[in-house]
């Protein structure tokens, strides 16, 4: 059924309790010509884009728990694209492109907000390190407008300019913003599944089954299922199903933690991130700040971050923002991201025949999603890595054609 | 937070030490020699296990010596510290 005015009105005659289900639980069927393993945004998207664009049927995607409970609803809701490298650039850039037009794409409202997104600067250093960055996303098309001070303060109410780090500028990019993370998860589930993919949930990976060398089907906990092509888009634990397929990835998984406030009136219009102090922080549109920082250093699975961290979040809030300092902090939560080597993701083929990943999206890859999934798409679609999907395969580890956006950031992403 | 026992200095916050990383990982002893895939796996590739992981860890605010931890990745237990140079202990006592 079509979210309309119209459908609004009518279902109002029925108190609203004769909606249809946004998507129903069908059983594993014995085979597909495609699975994808991993039901959040980036893979119940690329399900999506199969569908829709190369017209593709016979699709599943497999969740182990439920449909966007791994990262995609664990992260802070922040979207940009003002990377400094071409490679980067390109792929988170068709993202946000994307962004602009996915509400009305998928007929779901994602709550997309580009309400701004400001870079601080506190250094001569970082100064330095925007202003290369803005001019680099000049030259890719990317907005970018690099402020002094003043016009900081300016812009944002509240914010100490003087504090023990003072802000010197900003990199702004207006394109940027937030977006609400679960209904990026509901919305592809619902336009997949009008497009005939089949969303298991509750379906977890145990075995990837391979003859010759090519994928030919997955071991589940529902049951065998024969697959022609099997897509990973694992995050938090892209190296247990590589494993499970025999090969390697060059990836740590490390917790990352955020929190939200009790929900206040609107103070904060605009994404403020600080690599310098290290916090990012925003309001969301119930009225929570939304606060996350850097991940811990060590390898985890266990979905908690350490308990020091949260005082490494809050430190540079409340630095940057004393008017935050009796906020509450209603919930706090950690996602395990998969951090690559150059913080870039790892998208293509794998040593496995018929067999593609997408992963390693490390601490960012929520802002990436719909550019992920598309691109993910085709390269799964035609068997080859799309153009852009093409400087993010796993061989950039051994030609040491890194995509560094690590040393670009100074800081995880 | 996690209490960790320094082999040198007995149990202190985590929040003394910082973590390095995979341990028991072996330099190619002639680097010229091998190609380009092994030298790869070797500055890049790791085991990321859901389990048991051996690493490094330095006691940045103590002695400043580094050691290993064998520690499981799912519920963060330390099962050992042991030091540099030791050998690599068993899997089995989780």
């Amino acid at each position: 059924m079509k979210y309309s005015l119209l459908n609004l009105v009518r279902n109002s005659f029925s108190y609203h309790e004769n909606w249809q289900e946004a998507w129903s639980s069908p059983e594993l069927k014995k085979e597909y010509d495609i699975i994808i393993v991993g039901g959040g945004g980036h893979g119940l998207g690329t399900a999506y884009y199969l569908a829709k664009e190369f017209g593709l049927k016979n699709i599943a995607v497999l969740e182990k728990g439920w449909i966007g409970g791994g990262n995609t609803g664990r992260n802070t809701t922040i979207i940009r694209s003002n990377y400094l490298w071409d490679e980067s650039a390109a792929l988170y850039n068709h993202a946000v492109n994307l962004w602009e037009g996915l509400s009305s794409e998928l007929n779901y409202n994602v709550m997309f907000s580009q309400r701004g997104l400001f870079h601080l600067a506190h250094t001569v250093h970082d100064m330095q390190e925007i202003t290369r960055r803005g001019y680099s996303n000049h030259l890719n098309g990317i907005d970018a407008e690099i402020l002094d001070k003043e016009q900081v303060l300016k812009k944002i109410p509240y914010i100490n300019g003087d504090g023990r780090y003072p802000i010197m500028g900003a990199l702004l990019q207006r394109r940027g913003g937030t977006a609400r993370h679960d209904a990026v998860a509901w919305g592809y589930a619902r336009a997949a599944e009008n497009l005939g993919v089949d969303i298991i949930q509750n379906c977890e990976v145990k075995g990837i089954n391979i003859t010759n060398g090519t994928v030919t089907g997955l071991e589940t906990t529902r049951g065998s299922v024969k697959a022609k092509k099997v897509g990973l888009v694992p995050a938090g634990h892209s190296s247990v199903l590589a494993n499970m397929a025999g090969f390697h990835l060059p990836i740590n998984s490390v917790p990352l933690q955020a929190l939200v406030s009790e929900p206040i009136k609107p103070i904060l219009d605009c994404v403020i991130m600080s690599n310098a102090v290290h916090v990012y922080v925003s309001q969301s549109d119930k009225g929570e700040i939304v606060v996350g920082a850097g991940s811990d250093a060590y390898n985890s699975y266990s979905q908690r971050g350490s308990f020091d961290m949260i005082e490494h979040i809050m430190g540079p809030l409340v630095e940057l923002f004393p008017i935050f300092s009796r906020l509450k902090m209603l919930r706090q939560w950690g996602g395990i991201v998969d951090v690559t080597p150059d913080r870039s993701p790892i998208i293509g083929k794998t040593p496995v025949e018929n067999l593609f990943i997408n992963c390693g999206w490390g601490t960012g890859g929520f802002k990436a999603t719909p550019g992920s999934a598309h691109t993910f798409a085709e390269t799964v679609a035609t068997g080859e890595p799309s153009k852009m999907a093409a400087p993010f395969s796993i061989d950039r580890h051994y030609s040491g054609a890194l995509v560094d956006e690590a040393a670009a950031a100074a800081v995880a992403h | 937070m996690f209490v960790i026992k320094c082999p040198y200095c007995g149990e202190r916050d985590q929040t003394e030490f910082s973590c390095h990383g995979e341990s028991h990982i072996a330099r190619p002893e002639n680097p010229n020699e091998v190609n380009d895939k092994e030298w790869g796996e070797y500055l890049f590739f790791r085991s990321n296990p859901k389990g048991i992981h051996y690493e490094r860890w330095t006691h940045d605010h103590g002695c400043r010596q580094w050691f290993n931890v064998k520690r499981h990745t799912v519920t963060d237990k330390i099962i050992q510290t042991y030091t540099m140079g030791e050998s690599k202990p068993e899997d089995n006592n989780v």
